[in-house]
This record gives C-alpha cells, structure tokens and sequence, in this order.
C-alpha cells in the first residue's frame, strides 16, 4: 500500500539523528514491546508479511509521530484483535475476560535460543522455470495495491537488469492478505540511479533491490 | 520519529509511566493472563539480544574473509552458509548475502519499507536505521547521507544502495584497511564497526582504533 511506510525517496525529514553508544532499548517498555512481538510472532497465530502490513497500514501521523517500538506495539494489538486472541474490551482493561483462544504454541525459555536459531525461512521448491536469467533487461510495474507489496514506490516504473537469481520465496503480496504462501521466483534487480531518479541525479548512484517475478516485465 | 530516550528502569508508581509505558504494560499483562506469552521466554529473547547477538558476530565474519581467501570466496558464493560456520544462524540471517566493498564501488544497505536487518549478524538495528530521515534518503542521496556518517570516498568510487525488499539480508564487507598486515582475526575485529557492516561508515585504521582506546 502507498502507505507512511513507503519512504524512499520521501523528502522533509531533515537530518539523521545518531546516537553515540547506543543501547538496543531506550527504556524497560522497549524490552517488553520487542518481546511481546516475537513471543506473539511464535504462536504462529500471523504470517511475518501479515505483521508488516499491520503496521504500515497504520493512520499515517501515527506511523511517521511515532518511534518504532511503538509501531510494533500499536500493530501488535492490531494482529491480535484481528486473529480474536483478545477482544476490545480485554485490551482497554489490560486484564483476561473471557477465556483465551487457542493457539498453534507458546514459547518456552528454554526453546528461545532454538527457535532463534532457527528462524523462518521463505526459500520454497520450485515449481516453474525461473522467466528471467542473470543479465535480462527489465521493467518493473506500474502499480498501486492498496495491499502489502514489496515493490517501492520510487522503483515502479523503472528499467533495470537482473543480476541474481536468489530462488522460489514466499509471495509477501499475497501471503499478508491471508491467500497463502503462492511462492514465486525472487531476482536481485539492478537499476542505474539514474533510471530511477531521473537524468539529474548522482550518476555515481546504483540500487539493487529484491523483487518477485510478478513485479516484472521484460524489456 | 521521536525517540523515548528516557531510562525507567528503576520501580515507578503506575502514575509516573507515560502512555506507551502504559499501553506496553497492559498489553503484555494481558498476553500473559491469557497464556499466550511465558514470561520467562520474553526475559530470555530480550537477554539474548543483549549479550549474544550483536555487531561483534559480523566483525568474526568480516576478519575472517580480510584473513582467509578460502573463507571469502564461500562468503561471497553463499554468505548462509558462511556465516553458520560460526554458528550464527536463524531469525532475520535466513537468507544472507554478502557485499564487498572495492575502490570501485562502496555497497550500503537501508529498508525503506520497514526495518529488515541481518540480526543474526548485526543484532538488532540503531534507531536512526529505522528511521524516516535515514530510509528517505539513503536511496535518493546516498553520497549526502555518508557526509553526515563522515564518509568521504574517493571521486571515481560508485554507490551502490542495496534495499532490503525481500528476506534476503546483505552483509556489507569494508576494505580491509591499511597497516594491518599479519594482524590476528581478533585484532582486525576489533576494527570492524556496526556501521562499516551497513556501509554507513569504513572500517577503522589502526590509527583510529589507538585513538578510541
């Protein structure tokens, strides 16, 4: 969705903020918001794609007003009302009403570390040949779902080369909306920042971006 | 975004706690009084962030592709596989790959969609990298967003803006720097920075290293 999320190339936000030695959490609620995230993200209640839709689909001020331990927070509550974990109700007491819902698991302390380890991966077996090889010229859509989508703004539109083949991954357009994985092939696409951000812009700028085989069209 | 910069690690009464503090609370009490979350696995994950996983596993990485050919050549063919030599595999570091930097080209990585970041490698991301003044601009003006890194490359080199669109997490591998011959994996880590592995920085020389000591 053309959503705050989508900030390339946006201007206005003035300079970048460091921080000298910064910590990974300002503050104990921080701690909690991230754990809360990953534990929730563990019940297998959501898909990883589901989540970030969440939260790009937050009201835009709220996204942009807000730090980003907060979007986590805010979307959180949003995938739990949507998968009928807890109700309004529940949320605006903070206290169980009715009993919980079941879930796929729960993590356990002693599964963290494993279940870290092992991650989620989206790679998938091929089902179909591969329609672009290393070196293809190509031109990305022009489109605007007001779906999650992994294809920029900046970058619809855009003539570039394929320049990796990185295999059959989970689909995010539709695996978020709750269509399924329909897993498809992922190419790392190069474009000349020119091609992107027109003829006056820093000839010594290149972009690569991951994007899946429905996003492209040959040239 | 704003930041909530403020330590409350110390008791509060529930009064003082401000909005979000509030909102972060209830919503983990109620997690908890429902059975979804075990409150032992959330003090773990957060433990886990904080003492095992961050930049210095990416520095191991790095050092060693400065130190060993053999092992360059399997982290620029399949960085995964690479990297789980070390046993640094899993959440976010599913699917990596690693970007080298020449006198040609220096590689640097945003998302300007959300925040993907190789965690297993990096740990988790500095707020700046999740923010909209870094993700705006890192893809339309990257040799301005290294100027206020205090990077300065070379006129002829090229940037190249890698955005994390997918799954895939890009390592990026800084130029070993000078002076450092028949230096130890240890000590070439040790001038390995987070931000030299983002291609927000390079790493450091000895002599900036002496210096921060």
């Amino acid at each position: 969705m053309n959503g705050a999320q989508d900030l390339g190339g946006q201007m206005g936000f003035g300079a970048i903020e460091l921080e000298e030695n910064e910590p990974n959490f300002h503050g104990k609620w921080e701690e909690r918001a991230f754990a809360i995230t990953l534990a929730m993200g563990a019940t297998g209640s959501w898909t990883l794609d589901t989540s970030r839709f969440a939260r790009e689909s937050l009201p835009p001020a709220i996204y942009l007003g807000t730090s980003y331990y907060e979007i986590w927070t805010r979307g959180l509550e949003k995938l739990c009302l949507q998968a009928g974990l807890f109700s309004e109700d529940e949320l605006a007491s903070g206290h169980k009403i009715q009993p919980p819902s079941p879930v796929k698991r729960v993590l356990q302390a002693k599964d963290v570390a494993a279940t870290l380890a092992k991650g989620g991966p989206v790679d998938r077996p091929e089902t179909a040949p591969a329609a672009f090889k290393v070196g293809d010229r190509i031109r990305t859509k022009v489109m605007h779902p007001e779906g999650h989508t992994r294809l920029p703004r900046y970058a619809r539109g855009c003539e570039g080369v394929i320049e990796a083949v990185h295999g059959v991954h989970v689909f995010p357009d539709t695996n978020a909306r709750g269509d399924g994985e329909q897993p498809t092939w992922l190419y790392g696409v190069a474009f000349k920042g020119t091609n992107v951000w027109g003829p006056d812009s820093d000839p010594k700028v290149s972009l690569s971006l991951d994007l899946w085989e429905p996003y492209l069209d040959r040239l | 975004m704003s930041s909530h910069d403020h330590d409350h690690s110390h008791d509060h009464n529930h009064s003082e706690l401000s909005p979000i503090e509030l909102r972060v609370r209830a919503l983990e009490t109620l997690l908890t009084e429902k059975g979804y979350v075990d409150p032992p696995a959330l003090d773990e994950l957060i433990e886990t962030y904080e003492t095992k996983i961050g930049p210095k596993n990416g520095a191991r990485v790095v050092a060693r592709a400065w130190s060993d050919p053999a092992y360059r050549d399997r982290l620029m063919s399949d960085a995964t596989a690479a990297i789980a030599e070390f046993g640094f595999t899993g959440r976010q570091g599913e699917h990596m790959v690693a970007v080298e930097n020449t006198p040609d080209t220096h590689n640097m990585v945003v998302c300007t969609l959300c925040s993907c970041y190789p965690w297993t490698v990096l740990g988790l991301p500095p707020v700046w990298y999740k923010s909209a003044p870094y993700r705006s601009r890192a893809v339309r003006d990257p040799s301005g967003v290294l100027t206020e890194f205090g990077v300065r490359l070379p006129e002829k080199t090229g940037i190249r803006v890698w955005d994390s669109t997918a799954e895939v997490r890009y390592l990026v591998i800084p130029m070993r720097p000078e002076g450092t011959e028949g230096w130890s994996e240890d000590q070439l880590a040790e001038l390995v920075t987070r931000d030299s592995m983002i291609g927000t920085g390079l790493a450091l020389s000895p002599q900036a290293l002496e210096a921060a000591r």
